[in-house]
């Protein structure tokens, strides 16, 4: 097995949840919108899932729409807002791009952060205030650099600047590290994924306060009244709920294990000369180390830890394998030839000690090698 | 015995479901999908499909449900409009009663082989003295429903089951919460199902129908005022009807639609010593044999309404003429009127108010 330090692009399934969408893999089958007793079946899974998010998230079960990925909920909360007033959409520079994307398709409005990537609120403000947006949305934990965004002050905000305004939270990133009902509750709609807390790919969720506020994006069969059609993934849904519920009981416990964990990562690769840490620790999750290495560039970088065995990113994983400077950093007024030594370590459930050891030889390891090699001519 | 239990998703029916599977008997629930349009309840009323779905899982029993929207449009949504367009005061909660919950889904049920149809109705169903099986009094008056059901009869009186008549609305609520019933502290559902609060009946009238303005006028013809739609204005109505404050309180005591008025006047002015009844809903055949017997009722005219003894006259056609031991204010048309027993325990029989006299 790799020593694995990507968390933040996808985490390993946890048993649990694996078992719990075997016996709808093999064996009940049915679809759940049946009228058989078959589907029943099917049906008392997936209500039973949702009563288990809603309470991860200390929302109403009816507030629950389950989506096909966290980048849907994020285009259905977005797009769906904007569709049904006609109105604009704000967002920070920062964000991912499955709303940063959304945002600038409409015609929107994306306001600047600070230079640890958390929104600038005063600007978030003035934006808001001045467009009456149908929907603004700030990301609760930066993807690429673990930021935490201040929501409570970002939804003061919004609130006293266009108060019919949807505010929606792309949450992806946060469900491992942040307590979700205090954010949830400040919010109208919330995004997350499933598969970056132990659950499978291709299962996202949004909580949406008021449904009528939103158009649904995909229409259909008219399942998850009316939100978001599509014949239901039970197997998908039944295990989103087993990881986040067990993703949340043990929440308190794994951000204390892995901070320490994070912390001696972050020492160890601080202590090699031109190394530093992007975001400080008391402003970002315990699960995300990025860093940038002065005179190294990232492709090198993680070529030479995949040699070694290490998976780790430069910048969020959508784009690999063609890297493009990361918007984030250039948004953070990181300068750019510090950024193309962007390296992220993203720890999580599945992470030990002995991954730590073997990340640090690993890198401390390469950029030397890589220094020594640029050096030499 | 194989019940059907209709599940509305409310407290009500959730415990007599429940009261049913711990009576031992065979219990599936069913929710009847009935308006497709905007509710309070977000989509097409689907939160409260879920709850009812959600309760059954709970008590371990297959939950059903059945589209009986179309019938719901023509029976209950559509005389609503056209009442209100003709000048009346439905109360659609009775139509559905009539037309959905105890025709189409009672017809259902007997096809299906079901022994009996529940519902979570705060009413009993009880032999009289002389043995006949008649509509009765909940045990908790206040929320007594026996008004809304009076209509049934005949054989649909044995086939019908009331498991929580017999309690009052906290023990219902105290048994919901034993059981860990989800729908225990559901609030109770006040107003008509279809209609959105946000906007509520004037919106989705006006969606609907053609205002007319109307010219409110007191008893000698001078006009006081104006509204924006007689369509909804009722008799005995006091509030929103244009009248400026301070001056001496007036109701409603006529809608004229021909000449677009309202006439206002003093509450006394509609006082009348009877009331006409169409389509009157008998239990027994020897109910409608009674009328003329000079036999005294109580007459209750509205939800939760006080009762007031009368005797019933034959009317015109097969109208039933009230007439009050004292005189009454006007019954709204349109509004139903249902007849107790002088013990005001036993419904006998119950129609719709068309005029006065």
């Amino acid at each position: 097995m790799p020593t694995y330090l990507d968390h933040a692009a996808t985490t390993p399934m946890r048993r649990s949840a694996i078992a719990a969408m075997l016996p709808f893999l093999d064996g009940c089958y049915a679809n759940a919108s049946g009228s058989h007793r078959f589907a029943r079946t099917a049906r008392k899974a997936v209500d039973e899932a949702r009563d288990a998010v809603a309470a991860a998230l200390g929302c109403q079960p009816g507030e629950v729409v389950f989506t096909g990925s966290g980048t849907e909920a994020d285009n259905a909360a977005i797009l769906g807002a904007v569709r049904r007033t006609g109105r604009t959409a704000v967002c920070p520079a920062a964000e991912h791009h499955a709303v940063l994307h959304c945002v600038e398709h409409v015609g929107g409005t994306v306001v600047g952060v600070d230079a640890t990537g958390a929104v600038d609120v005063g600007a978030l403000e003035e934006a808001v205030a001045a467009l009456e947006p149908a929907v603004v949305s700030v990301m609760a934990v930066n993807n690429e650099v673990g930021t935490v965004s201040p929501m409570a002050e970002v939804a003061a905000a919004v609130r006293r600047a266009a108060p019919e305004a949807l505010l929606h939270t792309d949450a992806v990133q946060a469900a491992c590290w942040i307590d979700l009902p205090p954010m949830t509750a400040l919010v109208d709609a919330v995004s997350l994924s499933a598969h970056k807390f132990g659950g499978p790919k291709g299962a996202g969720v949004l909580v949406l306060r008021d449904g009528r506020q939103v158009e649904p994006l995909v229409l259909g069969g008219g399942q998850e009244r009316d939100r978001r059609s599509g014949t239901l993934n039970v197997a998908g849904i039944v295990a989103t709920a087993v990881a986040l519920a067990e993703t949340v009981a043990e929440r308190e416990d794994e951000c204390r294990r892995v901070s320490a964990l994070a912390d001696r990562l972050a020492r160890g690769l601080t202590a090699v000369d031109g190394v530093r840490e992007t975001v400080p620790a008391d402003r970002r999750v315990p699960g995300v180390v990025h860093v940038c290495v002065e005179g190294v560039e990232s492709e090198a970088l993680l070529f030479m830890l995949d040699a070694a065995d290490v998976c780790a990113s430069a910048a969020s994983a959508c784009s690999s394998g063609a890297m493009s400077p990361s918007h984030v950093l250039a948004a953070m007024g990181v300068p750019s030839d510090l950024a193309r030594g962007a390296l992220r370590l993203s720890l999580g459930h599945a992470t030990t000690d002995d991954d730590v050891d073997r990340a640090l030889d690993a890198v401390t390891g390469a950029v030397v090698r890589l220094r020594r090699g640029a050096a030499a001519p | 015995m194989k019940v059907l239990v209709a599940m509305s998703g409310g407290v009500d029916s959730s415990v007599a479901a429940a009261l049913l599977v711990a009576g031992g008997h065979e219990v599936t629930g069913v929710t009847m999908r009935l308006w497709g349009g905007e509710s309070d309840t977000g989509c097409c009323s689907v939160s409260d499909v879920d709850d009812a779905r959600r309760a059954a899982q709970q008590l371990g029993v297959d939950h059903l449900v059945f589209n009986f929207s179309d019938d719901f449009d023509d029976r209950v949504v559509a005389p609503y409009v056209r009442g209100h367009a003709d000048g009346l005061t439905p109360n659609p909660c009775i139509e559905c009663n009539r037309h959905l919950k105890f025709a189409r889904l009672v017809e259902r049920a007997r096809l299906l082989g079901f022994d009996a149809v529940a519902t979570g109705h705060h009413a009993r169903i009880e032999p009289d003295p002389r043995g006949s099986l008649r509509v009765a009094r909940g045990a908790d008056a206040a929320k007594d429903q026996s008004y809304v059901v009076h209509m049934l009869c005949g054989a649909d009186l044995s086939y019908v089951l009331f498991p929580i008549g017999g309690m009052t609305k906290d023990a219902v609520r105290a048994e919901a919460a034993r059981l860990g019933l989800r729908t225990a502290s559901k609030p109770d559902s006040q107003d008509v199902c279809f209609i959105a609060r946000d906007g509520g009946r004037a919106r989705f009238l006006g969606e609907r129908l053609p205002f007319t303005p109307a010219r409110v006028v007191d008893e000698a013809g001078g006009e006081v005022g104006r509204v924006e739609a007689l369509e909804l204005v009722t008799v005995g109505q006091r509030r929103g009807i244009g009248l400026a404050g301070g001056a001496p309180k007036r109701v409603v005591l006529r809608v004229d639609r021909a000449s677009a008025t309202v006439v206002v006047g003093d509450e006394r002015a509609l006082d009348r010593p009877t009331t006409t009844v169409r389509g009157v809903a008998w239990p027994h055949d020897a109910d409608a044999a009674a009328v003329g017997s000079g036999r005294e009722v109580l007459v209750q005219s509205s939800a939760h309404g006080a009762v007031h003894p009368a005797v019933l006259e034959h009317g015109r056609d097969d109208e039933v003429t009230v007439r009050w031991r004292e005189p009454q204010r006007a019954v709204a048309p349109g509004q139903t009127t249902v007849f107790y027993d002088p013990a005001n325990r036993f419904v006998v029989g119950g129609g719709i108010s068309c005029a006065t006299s």
